[in-house]
């Protein structure tokens, strides 16, 4: 049924999902918030910029990954020159991909859940002596679970199944850039349709269930 | 309509119709590898002979299963030896019409000029974290780099290093973004005119591995198809093997 | 006595504020004004939820806003109810009522949670959530809310606006009662005058982001300059007391400082400190005594000031009632032929006289 090398695989997919959808909710709350309040010109162009990622074909950002994080680009430069060496072929590298990757399936539900919830309750609070910070944790987070929800759910989701970025950056190394995707693709491609089909429908199977439990605990979180 | 026009659109339907009547159009499926060499040689197939090849570029695998789907392909230009044999056992290529068009060449490349040296002693040092290869098990090439290795002793030393691309494009990409120091890609991807464009390279002899032979097929659609013979002569003509051979590919 | 010193002005396109006030530290002080003219704007500036550069403000002798200073809103011991409840969703009535209250140090909660509970009648209310209560009853919340903060001042947004006539009347003898137990000043934003008689001691007329004028109620409202604004809504609000109950005809006689007033009895009880509201336009002038008519209040006043209305057949009659200013409708025609003029003593026929609290 399914091999040690599957496994491997599978176990490299949750590890990188989790990391990343972690990650990006740290990262995607502030990018959101700002996205949600901003009266700035800016915020056309950073929000375009955050949802690129949606409309690029993933080879297209797994090339200029590629060549950002490499030796010679400037990510590459920048992470060498902190000691770091170079991401490409690295587990560290697939998960900042992911995180580039994934933001906008992450910072939109947030970004419309805050933008939901408006100016009054904040206001509200501020009048009832909460600060900023106190409001965010007390009023903000709390009504705008329902996207937070939806985000996790995105994030992790559509990370599992990335492929041409991880394909471009990742090299395909057993247990540290060998994931799912591209493991079912070289089944596919090595014409081993048997193994291809376990691992492809267990994806079949992990994507539905999660995007029904989205749909059923969260029947108002749909919009992304 | 005056005069004027009306005689613009009788020449125009003129030229519209004499062309077929003449001349042929062949629809060919070539190895995304060969992409360079065969443009050149349609251009020149087209000035000596009128018929016209429409060329359409992939990989062979999606070749192949497109052509089993019904994809109206008259001939095929394999990256391998193998899917062409296929086609015709499977009844979907004329018998017979099979032939190598080139051989590929490995070529074990870094974008780093001076890194490779003339023999591939670097492969011995080992004082390098990435080495990329195509997908052995995808890839014709990286198939060839793998047996090479193990002839050379040293897949155990260096298996460890390998980043692999799931074609031989995105190996040629690992190595000239400089993430991988070095690697075995198709000689046809680093040549021009006869020359290095860039980096160091050292050309694997022949012998380290089984050839890389690149077949073409004449499929059923195109079995009566005057262009598809033509194109099928013209590729086995001294001036397109000259174009071929130009191109980093042995004969 | 004034207590809060603001000073604000704004320049928008199409909306300007230009407001220097000084308004008194206890009381309710309306903030009345047709939709547009200012004053939710120059609330929201007091609240520090408008950032006015270059304001004023002071509350209690502490400055909340100068060139230097411009204390965030949590920081300023203010309560405010909005237009809306808005009470948060995701909590309990208790815990939106708690929700402030913690947030204010022991050392300086003056309002109990019971207290503001047992105030706006909200003790059954406790355990639920939000989008079960009625708008009236979130209401009540908001405002038990704000007070639980132990607010210095309390700034109240058209708190009744966006209820209907029954829920504003369930809410209105809460606000009467927040007026006469608790020694909060109020800042209260209407465009409604019912509420404005009934609640306000204060009164700033607003127009076009400017104070018409600021003053006592009574003073205010009898003010000929205004009433030219306030249009059908024109009149005088009087306060006194219930002084004799008449169970044949069912009637109560107000007494204030300028005569007593005949008005339906309902059911107030003898004693009780009343307000009620005269409308211009149901005040008729005679210069005898009329003895013969059906109008049952008729006072002995004396003419101070005559002024044209809007409408040119119209002119407005300022009259004194011992002491207390009243304001008359009457047509230019009647004026001149009745030959009404400053320091003239006539009989006010009052037509109609509403009890508003």
């Amino acid at each position: 049924m399914l091999s040690d090398t599957d496994w491997s695989a599978i176990r490299l997919t949750f590890e990188l999902a989790s990391i990343t959808t972690l990650l990006l909710l740290v990262i995607g709350t502030p990018i959101a918030w700002w996205l949600a309040r901003t009266r700035s010109a800016w915020k056309g162009a950073i929000g375009a910029v955050v949802a690129l990622p949606i409309v690029l074909p993933p080879t297209v950002i797994g090339f200029y990954l590629l060549v950002a994080m490499g030796p010679n680009g400037p990510v590459g430069q920048l992470t060498q020159s902190l000691g770091l060496g170079v991401l490409p072929f690295t587990f560290a590298g697939l998960v900042v991909a992911s995180v580039f990757y994934s933001l906008p399936f992450v910072v939109q539900p947030i970004q419309n859940a805050f933008e939901a919830i408006g100016e009054r309750p904040l206001e509200v609070a501020a009048t009832l002596r909460a600060s900023p910070f106190d409001t965010f944790y007390s009023v903000v987070l709390p009504l705008a679970r329902p996207g937070y929800l939806t985000a996790t759910v995105l994030g992790f989701a559509h990370t599992v199944g990335e492929f041409g970025v991880v394909l471009m950056i990742g090299g395909n190394i057993p247990d540290k850039t060998r994931v799912v995707s591209v493991q079912i693709y070289d089944h596919v491609e090595a014409m081993e349709y048997a193994q291809a089909h376990w691992l492809a429908a267990g994806m079949v199977a992990f994507s539905f269930l999660i995007l029904l439990a989205l749909y059923t605990l969260n029947p108002t979180g749909r919009r992304t | 309509m005056s005069k004027r026009f009306l005689s613009l659109f009788a020449s125009l339907l003129v030229l519209g119709f004499a062309t077929p009547l003449r001349a042929a159009e062949v629809q060919v499926a070539v190895a995304a590898n060969f992409t360079a060499p065969m443009q050149k040689i349609a251009a020149d197939f087209e000035k000596a002979t009128g018929h016209q090849a429409k060329l359409a570029f992939g990989a062979t695998g999606k070749f192949y299963a497109q052509i089993k789907n019904g994809a109206p392909f008259e001939m095929l230009l394999a990256a391998d030896d193998e899917t062409p044999a296929k086609l015709e056992n499977e009844g979907l290529a004329v018998s017979g019409s099979r032939f190598t068009y080139s051989i590929g060449q490995l070529a074990l490349w870094s974008a780093k000029p001076g890194y490779v040296d003339a023999r591939g002693e670097v492969l011995k040092q080992g004082a390098f974290d990435h080495l990329a290869i195509a997908n052995p098990k995808l890839a014709p090439y990286g198939a060839a780099a793998v047996e090479s290795l193990t002839r050379l002793g040293l897949l155990g030393s260096v298996e460890g290093k390998f980043v692999q691309g799931e074609n031989i494009a995105q190996t040629y990409q690992f190595v000239s973004t400089g993430n991988a120091e070095l690697g075995f890609v198709a000689l046809s991807q680093i040549v021009e005119n006869g020359k290095i464009k860039s980096g160091s390279a050292w050309i694997v002899p022949p012998g380290l591995h089984s050839p890389i032979r690149q077949d073409a097929v004449v499929l059923t659609r195109g079995k009566d198809n005057p262009a598809a013979a033509a194109l099928v002569k013209f590729l086995k003509s001294d001036a397109a093997r000259t174009v071929i051979k130009s191109y980093g590919y042995a004969l | 006595m004034n207590a809060i010193q603001a000073r604000f002005k704004l320049d928008y396109a199409g909306f300007s504020l230009d407001v220097d006030l000084q308004l008194p530290g206890r009381g309710v002080t309306a903030l009345f004004g047709h939709s547009g003219s200012g004053k939710t704007t120059l609330l929201r500036a007091i609240a520090g939820l408008e950032k006015v550069p270059g304001g004023f403000l002071e509350v209690n002798g502490t400055v909340w806003q100068d060139a230097t200073t411009f204390l965030p809103v949590h920081k300023r011991p203010l309560g405010y109810v909005f237009q809306e409840a808005s009470l948060f969703p995701h909590l309990s009535i208790r815990r939106n009522l708690e929700y402030g209250m913690r947030r204010v140090s022991a050392g300086s909660r003056q309002v109990s949670l019971d207290q503001a509970v047992a105030l706006l009648g909200i003790d059954p209310l406790l355990d639920r959530m939000p989008d079960k209560l009625s708008g009236g009853e979130k209401q009540r919340v908001a405002i038990a809310r704000a007070l639980a903060t132990s607010p210095r001042i309390l700034l109240m947004d058209e708190p009744l606006a966006a209820l209907d006539l029954k829920r504003k009347n369930e809410i209105l003898p809460f606000l009467e009662r927040l007026h006469d137990e608790l020694d909060i000043p109020v800042l209260y934003v209407s465009h409604a005058p019912d509420e404005v008689a009934r609640l306000a001691d204060h009164l700033v007329v607003m127009e076009q982001g400017r104070a018409l004028a600021s003053g006592p109620l009574g003073e205010t409202l009898a003010r000929l300059d205004l009433p030219i604004r306030l249009g059908e809504d024109a009149g005088v609000v009087l306060e006194g007391t219930i002084a004799e109950l008449d169970a044949e005809w069912h009637l109560a006689r107000v007494d204030f400082a300028g005569g007593s007033l005949w008005v339906r009895d309902s059911g107030v009880p003898l004693g009780q400190h009343v307000r009620v509201r005269i409308l211009a336009r149901d005040i008729s002038i005679a210069r005898v005594a009329q003895s013969d008519s059906s109008i049952l209040n008729v006072l002995p006043t004396t003419i101070e000031q005559l002024t044209d209305d809007t409408h040119p057949a119209l002119a407005l009659v300022r009259l004194n009632a011992g002491g207390v200013p009243l304001v008359a409708r009457i047509t230019r025609r009647s004026a001149a032929r009745l030959a009404l003029c400053p320091g003239l003593n006539v009989w006010a026929q009052i037509k109609a006289v509403a009890l508003v609290g």
